[in-house]
């Protein structure tokens, strides 16, 4: 996994509550067995036209947005399935942070097993970066992991929470099920002693 | 580990019991006693073991079974669909390298994962359930934790058991009363999510409680639980009681003998303690609820069957109203028109939410001698190939063909669309499955979820009726 530590770059500004990972990547896309080449279909019923082509309209078709790497989004982001086709898709197209006043846990949890830092601020905070995202390709932000703080284009800072763990994994890139393996014999001792107590399962 | 002495809750007792390892932040290492895997979620996972010569660290804790993917229609010449063989192929040949067990497309106890669990047995009180789908949290109507996972989540734990976890908050949701003739689980349901909105779970494990849930069946209950995930909370759970276990017993992975009365003393034990703290606590009352059925693209969206269309300016925030006019215009209606009045064209019946034999039950009681509106194409999906034999077996199918509807092979269906099952562009359609966003049942469906008994009369009558006083 890649690691994240700090990300500059052009924030697109999508201001619908419930997105829902139906609309991040619709269940067409998820016949694949693979994790990679979903950007395709990121968004893709809002992003296309029925004939295929695309929806100018929408924010990520937009000259400014075409390399976006930030979304900042209405609340409840990412509700709806666990589908982890959600966040493959979205780093796919090159977003690796998203930012919103609140996440589903699923896909709260799935980005960060891929590299991808959701980000809860209040409503206040968002919409001053929904703002600062409308302002379009000029108006980057920078997310600094480790300060926890986003830099926007005037130079204003918000401060963030952040889970410690969640944030050691992301800032170093490490595969959990490595740090997981490496307890085996927490989880054996755990198996021999739920084997005596619980013994029908 | 908690206090043992101070007053917990379910979840909290079930977590205790399952804590592995914990860290000094508090991150824990939960131990996984039931793996529910299918075709969808799980190629990428079995890859990541293969790329990293990891192995399957429980396979008898494992089961699988192919249900998103599968086509309604008679399968036993194979599935035409190549995306879809292709995907069920893996699972198949997944299964078989890594020695786990598997239900294949023409097993008769195939079904929807989250059917075929409680009816296996494989779901029991007390136990710890995931799968890669976020409706696991219906093995919660049995007092199991149960939630969905992300694919990378399916790989930790087939590779470790277990799942790295923050422990969420309690919130009690207790439902007293009795329901009105007419009204069911999925009114119940639907009600509570209209209250907390999609959001309002998140971070939390809901218990269930009150007059109205003991009252409920297993069925009913799964329901509920089912639903919790709209809600916003991975899991939702109700105290098991003589109801699960007169469900639970016989069933082939159930413990038998002896270990079933040690298995039940233990599951005796899993009520929330008096006086354990809840960190949030929603009350109604199943006496005054209606009939319920959505009118836009979130499941929040609700509006009793006798209530009309809100209007976009009855958003409390400039979003809101932005998301009721969005919705509004996705869904084809305008603000102020009776839900009555409208007509569908298609009804789905089914779906891990409702296809159950309880459901098929109720829609056979409602259905028996009447017809299916001509303008209606209506759809009938057994959640499995036992609950379609028991409905065969009790002449419900002879009872669905007569009145019009298309009685199919078990499978996800229209729930999600991913095979041939699904609405065309425009088309309106009562369904009995969870999920009401644009484009879940088809590129520009529109999506109306309710109870069986209100799909049954939709389908009879062409448009939604009140079912209290009807029939």
């Amino acid at each position: 996994m890649q690691p994240f530590t700090t990300l500059t770059g052009v924030a697109a500004p999508l201001d619908i509550m419930n997105v829902d990972t139906d609309m991040i990547i619709p269940k067409q896309y998820l016949k694949t067995i693979k994790r990679t080449g979903l950007g395709t279909g990121l968004f893709a019923e809002m992003r296309f036209n029925e004939d295929g082509s695309e929806n100018p309209d929408f924010v990520l078709n937009k000259p400014a947005y075409r390399k976006a790497e930030i979304l900042v989004a209405g609340d409840n982001f990412g509700c709806g399935s666990s589908r982890e086709h959600a966040p493959w898709a979205l780093l796919d197209f090159g977003i690796r942070c998203v930012i919103s006043t609140s996440f589903a846990d699923i896909f709260y949890n799935n980005c960060f097993k891929n590299g991808i830092l959701p980000i809860k601020v209040s409503q206040e905070d968002l919409d001053k970066l929904m703002e600062d995202a409308r302002r379009g390709a000029n108006a980057t932000m920078t997310v600094d992991l480790q300060a926890q703080e986003i830099h926007g284009p005037d130079g204003g800072v918000v401060k963030f929470d952040m889970d410690e763990f969640r944030k050691h994994l992301l800032l170093n890139g490490l595969d959990d099920i490595g740090l997981t393996m490496e307890k085996a014999p927490s989880i054996d001792t755990y198996e021999a002693k739920a084997a005596k107590s619980r013994p029908w399962l | 580990m908690a206090n043992s002495s101070a007053p917990r809750t379910l979840y909290d007792k079930i977590w205790d019991d399952h804590v592995v390892d914990t860290q000094p932040d508090g991150t824990c290492l939960l131990y996984i006693d039931r793996h529910l895997v299918h075709e969808v979620t799980s190629p990428q996972a079995f890859e990541g073991l293969r790329l990293t010569g990891r192995k399957v660290r429980a396979p008898e804790k494992t089961l699988a079974v192919v249900d998103h993917n599968v086509p309604t229609s008679d399968r036993s010449h194979g599935i035409s669909d190549p995306e879809a063989a292709t995907q069920v192929a893996a699972l198949a040949e997944n299964a078989r390298e890594f020695g786990i067990e598997y239900f294949n497309e023409l097993d008769k106890r195939q079904g929807v994962v989250h059917i075929i669990g409680p009816e296996q047995g494989f779901t029991l009180p007390g136990t710890t359930i995931v799968c890669g789908d976020s409706h696991t949290s219906t093995h919660g109507a049995f007092g199991a934790l149960a939630h969905g996972i992300g694919t990378s989540e399916v790989e930790h734990v087939l590779a470790t058991q277990t799942l790295i976890q923050s422990k969420a908050k309690n919130m009690r949701i207790t439902v007293d009363g009795k329901l009105p003739a007419g009204v069911t689980a999925k009114d119940i349901i639907l009600a509570i999510i209209g209250e907390i909105g999609t959001a309002g779970g998140t971070g939390h494990v809901m218990e269930y409680t009150g007059e109205a849930i003991r009252a409920l069946s297993m069925e009913g209950r799964m329901t509920i639980c089912n639903m919790s995930i709209e809600g916003g909370a991975r899991a939702g759970l109700v105290a098991p009681d003589e109801k699960t276990y007169a469900y639970l017993m016989g069933r082939p992975k159930a413990p038998k003998g002896m270990a079933w009365d040690m298995a039940k003393a233990y599951w005796e034990t899993l009520v929330t303690d008096e006086g354990a703290h809840f960190d949030r606590e929603i009350r109604l009352d199943a006496a005054n609820l209606p009939p319920i059925v959505t009118w836009g693209t979130s499941p929040e969206d609700v509006v009793s069957v006798a209530g009309v269309v809100p209007h976009a300016d009855s958003g409390h925030t400039e979003q809101k109203k932005a998301a009721i006019a969005r919705a509004l215009d996705y869904m084809g209606l305008k603000g102020g028109e009776k839900m009555t009045d409208i007509k569908l064209d298609r009804v789905f019946i089914g779906s891990c939410t409702n296809g159950r034999i309880e459901d098929l039950r109720a829609v056979a009681k409602a259905v028996e001698g009447k017809k299916v509106a001509s303008t209606v194409s209506a759809m009938i999906v057994p959640g499995s190939g036992l609950v379609k034999l028991q409905a065969e077996e009790e002449g419900l199918d002879t009872i669905f063909k007569a009145a019009g509807f298309d009685w199919r092979e078990p499978g996800c269906s229209m729930c999600l669309a991913m095979n041939a099952d699904k609405l065309a562009p425009g088309e309106r359609c009562a369904s009995t499955s969870n999920r009401n966003f644009e484009g879940r049942q088809g590129f520009k469906g529109r999506t109306h979820l309710v109870s069986p008994l209100m799909a049954a009369a939709a389908a009879i009558e062409g448009h939604f009726v009140d079912v209290r006083n009807w029939g």
